[in-house]
């Protein structure tokens, strides 16, 4: 069963709540466990009760000074909005990634201040996507040398941390233009590496379209999704660099809006060259 | 033919370059070169108005990774030499 239903209007609540069906199961195991242990008189000497109530009160105390210490290097509540993602969310972004030039409104909402999770928005950006990409086109690129007769369990090492490598890079020299430009913008890191992560979508349906229809199927496939990613990152990215004015599409004069305009251009067009650049080797 | 272009492109020679690059910036010597060349930090801190340009960032980038890296070298030769001395 289901929790609490689900409440657009509260971001807080990030992902359903199953925990009551399952509750239920697990205090009945609990509740026959103690009885089945030979070891009974144990757990009913109040010594041995007042240790183990100790011991998890410390193991608590310790879990939360960790968790505390852990969110501040790597920020975990932020990391859980971009994986409150469900089956609808990925499936419109999976299509708007392959055909972007129909979608109207590019804006990602908010709610005070804070943006709405990816469930609701289908403009927001979101890990699970680059990620679940990621690691389908590391399966893939196995495949694809695999069937070529050259596989070795550690290719799959190395293409992912190829790919991982090229990704840092790529979000690198984003971060730096984007301080040299001066952008003011709420970009934060993390968005940045979801939107360059898109572009493995694209890259394991032309490695896939490779291996079913040889080298035409693959070029035709790529070239298909190095538009759609251009298209889409131009789109995606215009709302945020851009000022207010320029993004609506009305002329605005000014060296700085054209800086800004010829760093969208870019950043969108460094996506295809990552594209070919990372599949041409795995297709023959 | 096997086109091995990025292949074993890994963290580690990432690191390296990482590292490699940032000593090349940190350095670029204030007076002898950047002065000439018209890369100095006084001309860096150009006027307080709008904002600053490309060149201005620049030049604030630079400095800075000089900066930075003069600390973590004063601090590594520090750490070097306070171990170094247990040989004694």
């Amino acid at each position: 069963m289901r929790g609490t239903p689900m409440d657009p209007g509260d971001p807080r609540l990030l992902f359903d709540d199953t925990s009551a069906g399952g509750d239920r199961h697990g205090h009945s195991g609990v509740g026959k466990g103690p009885d089945v242990y030979p070891g009974q008189a144990l757990l009913s000497d109040p010594m041995s009760n007042l240790a183990m109530v100790y011991g998890s009160s410390l193991a608590s105390h310790g879990r939360e000074m960790m968790d505390k210490n852990l969110d501040r290097f790597i920020p975990i509540s932020k990391l859980k909005y971009y994986f409150a993602v469900d089956t609808v969310y990925v499936g419109k972004k999976l299509g708007l990634l392959v055909f972007p030039f129909m979608h109207d409104n590019w804006e990602v909402s908010y709610q005070q201040d804070t943006p709405v999770a990816p469930r609701f928005d289908i403009n927001a950006p979101d890990l699970y996507i680059p990620l679940m990409g990621f690691i389908t086109y590391i399966l893939v690129a196995g495949l694809a040398l695999g069937t070529q007769n050259r596989f070795s369990p550690e290719i799959l090492g190395i293409q992912a941390s190829s790919a991982l490598v090229w990704l840092i890079i790529e979000v690198l020299a984003v971060l730096l233009s984007l301080y040299l430009v001066t952008v003011n913008t709420d970009l934060t890191t993390i968005d940045l590496v979801a939107f360059s992560g898109y572009k493995y979508v694209g890259m394991f349906v032309g490695v896939l379209a490779g291996l079913l229809f040889g080298r035409t199927g693959y070029y035709l496939s790529l070239l298909w999704c190095c538009v759609s990613i251009f298209v889409f990152t131009i789109r995606t990215m215009r709302l945020k660099i851009l000022s207010e004015a320029a993004a609506e599409g009305r002329l605005v004069r000014g060296a700085k809006n054209q800086l800004r305009m010829y760093l969208t251009i870019a950043i969108a067009a460094a996506q295809p060259i990552f594209m070919y650049w990372l599949t041409f080797h795995l297709v023959r | 033919m096997h086109n091995s272009a990025n292949m074993a492109f890994t963290l580690y020679a990432l690191i390296q370059t990482a590292i490699l690059f940032t000593n090349a910036i940190a350095v670029l010597h204030e007076e002898r070169f950047l002065s000439k060349i018209g890369w100095g930090a006084e001309q860096g801190i150009g006027g307080f108005g709008d904002e600053p340009g490309i060149k201005a960032q620049l030049l604030n980038l630079i400095r800075s990774v000089r900066t930075v890296m003069r600390g973590v070298f004063f601090c590594t030769v520090l750490i070097l030499m306070s171990v170094h001395s247990y040989d004694y």
